[in-house]
């Protein structure tokens, strides 16, 4: 019993932290915009999008230069970061523009760049690379490494405690522990802050926020390029960050939409999002562990625990289970008086 | 809509604006790939109505005619189906189910049962997303990309567990031979015309020009059409009036659902013959592009249905023949669906200015 809990439970949830990054850094993003009300279906393509940014150029950072590589050694992955944010903030910027400045249809706007997405890494990355829309395998300095945290190698045999620390909390790359900040910093920004009430404002009622003399458009779009920040990061840990090393395509492989699930079942709050994206996370590691699941009374197939995640969401928007009420004003494209 | 616009300005010259923005833009996006746009759009058309292609281009045509009227009829009660992918995807279930259950011993018979069973799994995958929007209030695009990614990983299962045929792929085992449906060569062959023989395109195409026909009579010629497009367009006027919330969209939740899942009797029943893994090949997606092209009106859908059929099969061509990726199409028709749905007030928002401003002069 002891080893399973030291072992294979760390174990899991050590996976399910890493499986649970990206869905956190998407979600908070659709947290954003969706408390400043634009709806954003779109966090998949985005998350796409800055995924093979930050494959593409880590790439091409450090090649060599005769191959046309910059030569960046160590900083490589650091200039994947950038293209990645700034590739995710330009689809953002397009979703706000029809959104806001056209107030044009949210949904069927985020649908659209979920695709412009899956077919133009496709088309870019052949082009570059001509390696059927995938990037180069990464080498070390172009992705981010596991960083071991203080003392973790003295405490790690410490029972328990120790383990916890070694295995479970240290050993993580850096946008693990930037996530995990964000989440914090979200909380503050959000509940704390002058910009924080206005945005939860703007998600209710727009109309309110521009009679009280603040420009609902200029706060959307300030939400919008946090969103953009926030899937460039979710994006780039996908392709810099792990095991994978690189870009493939489709390798979001439905993770916008299911932070988007985590994003209802957290009910659009900063803390909770995260306790749901580590359940998700859980529940993508349980399922990678074991194909079957064999709980006694009844055996479940893989596939089952592959469709968990969205079968919560189900239950949670149909409010049999505590309701998911979304910010009032989202999706509807707001009109100023005249 | 605006009223003070000429029809044809609102029915013609905006559509055709957008698509060209649409074109134009996806012309700069085959420059950036570092290929000529005019040599790409002869590959496309000559890959599309060469004896070969056209048997492709008509196949695909079909499963975008069934998606495509049924995110239309959706539309008209302002319901965004995003789950065509899903229902189309359990209807290949439910023909399976049908067609693997009994010999059936000709084809009329298996094509009218096999409809049905697609109708009916498409229609029952639509069902529970209809009833907590309409009872609960669950948003309707979420739950049906929940339910998206729930049947596939429902058909996952299935053929990798109980509905595989003996051997390691993850398929059901074939269609007893009977049942199988007569080919566009077959059809054509009956009035004497010459069609490739191995064409996928079948019978189904003209299920769907029917389900189109029946789709304008319903929507334009019923009570009930009326009361969709009623309720579409103002749900408080349309309650004011009688019209019960529930009862749309739930009637307008199953036909949509159902015209998602008859495109499985093309595909699964008409074509493959068996249950694959990925029949539906994002053609429940490509619906939301051919409804917004074709403004939601069953003639618009089947042409707009017929330009993505040619894109398609064009964009296969493209691949074989200049090694262009066929995610050329995906973008193509992200492109489509962003200019004539969320990009459209670009081109409108100008139009109504010069229009009005015109009107206004001459009056």
């Amino acid at each position: 019993m002891m080893d399973f809990l030291t072992n294979d439970l760390l174990q899991l949830s050590d996976s399910a932290v890493r499986f649970a990054t990206p869905l956190l850094l998407a979600c908070l993003a659709g947290l954003y915009s969706e408390r400043a009300g634009i709806f954003d279906i779109g966090l998949e393509g985005k998350m796409l999008v800055a995924a093979f940014a930050a494959g593409a150029f880590s790439a091409i950072a450090g090649m060599p230069a005769y191959d046309g590589g910059w030569e960046m050694g160590a900083w490589s992955v650091w200039i994947g970061l950038g293209a990645a944010i700034i590739a995710s903030i330009m689809f953002s910027m397009i979703h706000a523009f029809a959104s806001i400045t056209l107030r044009g249809n949210q949904l069927i706007s985020g649908v659209a760049i979920n695709f412009f997405a899956a077919g133009i890494t496709v088309l870019i990355g052949q082009y570059w690379f001509r390696m059927g829309g995938q990037t180069p395998q990464l080498r070390s300095g172009q992705r981010f490494e596991p960083i071991t945290l203080p003392f973790a190698e003295e405490l790690k045999d410490v029972p328990v405690l120790g383990d916890i620390y070694y295995q479970l909390i240290s050993g993580h790359n850096i946008i693990v522990y930037m996530a995990f900040a964000i989440v914090a910093l979200t909380w503050w920004v959000l509940y704390r802050t002058r910009f924080g009430l206005r945005m939860r404002a703007v998600g209710e009622n727009p109309g309110a926020v521009d009679t009280a003399g603040i420009s609902v458009v200029k706060l959307r779009y300030s939400a919008l390029i946090i969103t953009g920040i926030l899937c460039g990061l979710a994006g780039a840990y996908l392709s810099l960050g792990t095991s994978a090393a690189g870009f493939g395509k489709d390798m979001t492989a439905g993770r916008g939409f299911i932070a988007l699930a985590a994003l209802i079942f957290a009910k659009w709050k900063p803390i909770t999002a995260m306790w749901a994206t580590l359940l998700f996370g859980m529940l993508e590691a349980i399922g990678n562990k074991y194909q079957t699941l064999d709980l006694g009374f009844i055996v479940l197939p893989g596939q089952f625990m592959q469709a968990l995640p969205y079968i919560l969401t189900v239950v949670i928007l149909a409010g049999f289970v505590g309701k998911a009420i979304p910010p009032k004003a989202g999706g509807e494209p707001y009109v100023k008086e005249r | 809509m605006n009223k003070n616009l000429p029809k044809w300005v609102d029915l013609g010259l905006i559509p055709l604006l957008t698509l060209a923005l649409a074109f134009a833009v996806s012309g700069l996006v085959v420059l950036s790939i570092g290929q000529d746009p005019i040599e790409v759009v002869k590959v496309m058309i000559q890959g599309a109505f060469n004896p070969f292609g056209i048997g492709h281009t008509l196949y695909f045509t079909t499963n975008f005619i069934f998606t495509g009227l049924a995110v239309a009829v959706a539309f008209h009660a302002r319901l965004f189906n995003i789950g065509g992918e899903g229902q189309a995807g359990l209807a290949g279930v439910g023909v399976a189910l049908v067609m693997l259950s009994y010999d059936w011993p000709h084809w009329s018979i298996a094509l009218l049962v096999g409809t049905l069973a697609a109708m009916a799994f498409g229609a029952a995958w639509a069902a529970i997303p209809a009833y907590l929007q309409a009872k609960r209030g669950s948003h309707i695009v979420i739950t049906t990309i929940m339910f998206n990614l729930i049947a596939g990983a429902l058909i996952g299962y299935l053929l990798v567990g109980p509905m595989q045929a003996e051997g390691s792929l993850p398929e059901s085992p074939g269609f007893p031979e009977a049942a199988a449906l007569p080919t566009m060569h077959d059809i054509l062959g009956w009035v004497g015309i010459e069609f490739d023989k191995f064409a996928p395109a079948n019978i189904s195409f003209f299920l769907a020009l029917i389900a189109a026909v029946l789709v304008w009579v319903l929507i334009w010629k019923t009570r009930l059409g009326y009361e969709m497009r009623a309720f579409g367009h103002s749900e408080k006027a349309a309650v004011y009036a009688g019209i019960s919330p529930m009862k749309i969209t739930m009637i307008a939740m199953l036909i949509s659902g159902a015209l998602s899942g008859m495109m499985a009797v093309n595909t699964v029943q008409g074509e493959a013959e068996r249950l694959v893994l990925g029949a539906v090949e994002g053609a429940g997606f490509i619906g939301i592009a051919v409804a917004l092209m074709g403004r939601s009106h069953p003639v618009g859908v089947v042409l707009a249905a017929f330009l993505f059929g040619i894109l398609t099969q064009g964009g296969a061509e493209l691949q074989f023949t200049l090694g262009i990726p066929a995610q050329m199409i995906t973008v193509i028709q992200a492109l489509i669906i962003m200019f004539t749905g969320s990009l459209e007030n670009l081109v409108r928002i100008p139009m109504e200015k010069i229009f009005i401003r015109a009107g206004k002069g001459a009056s």
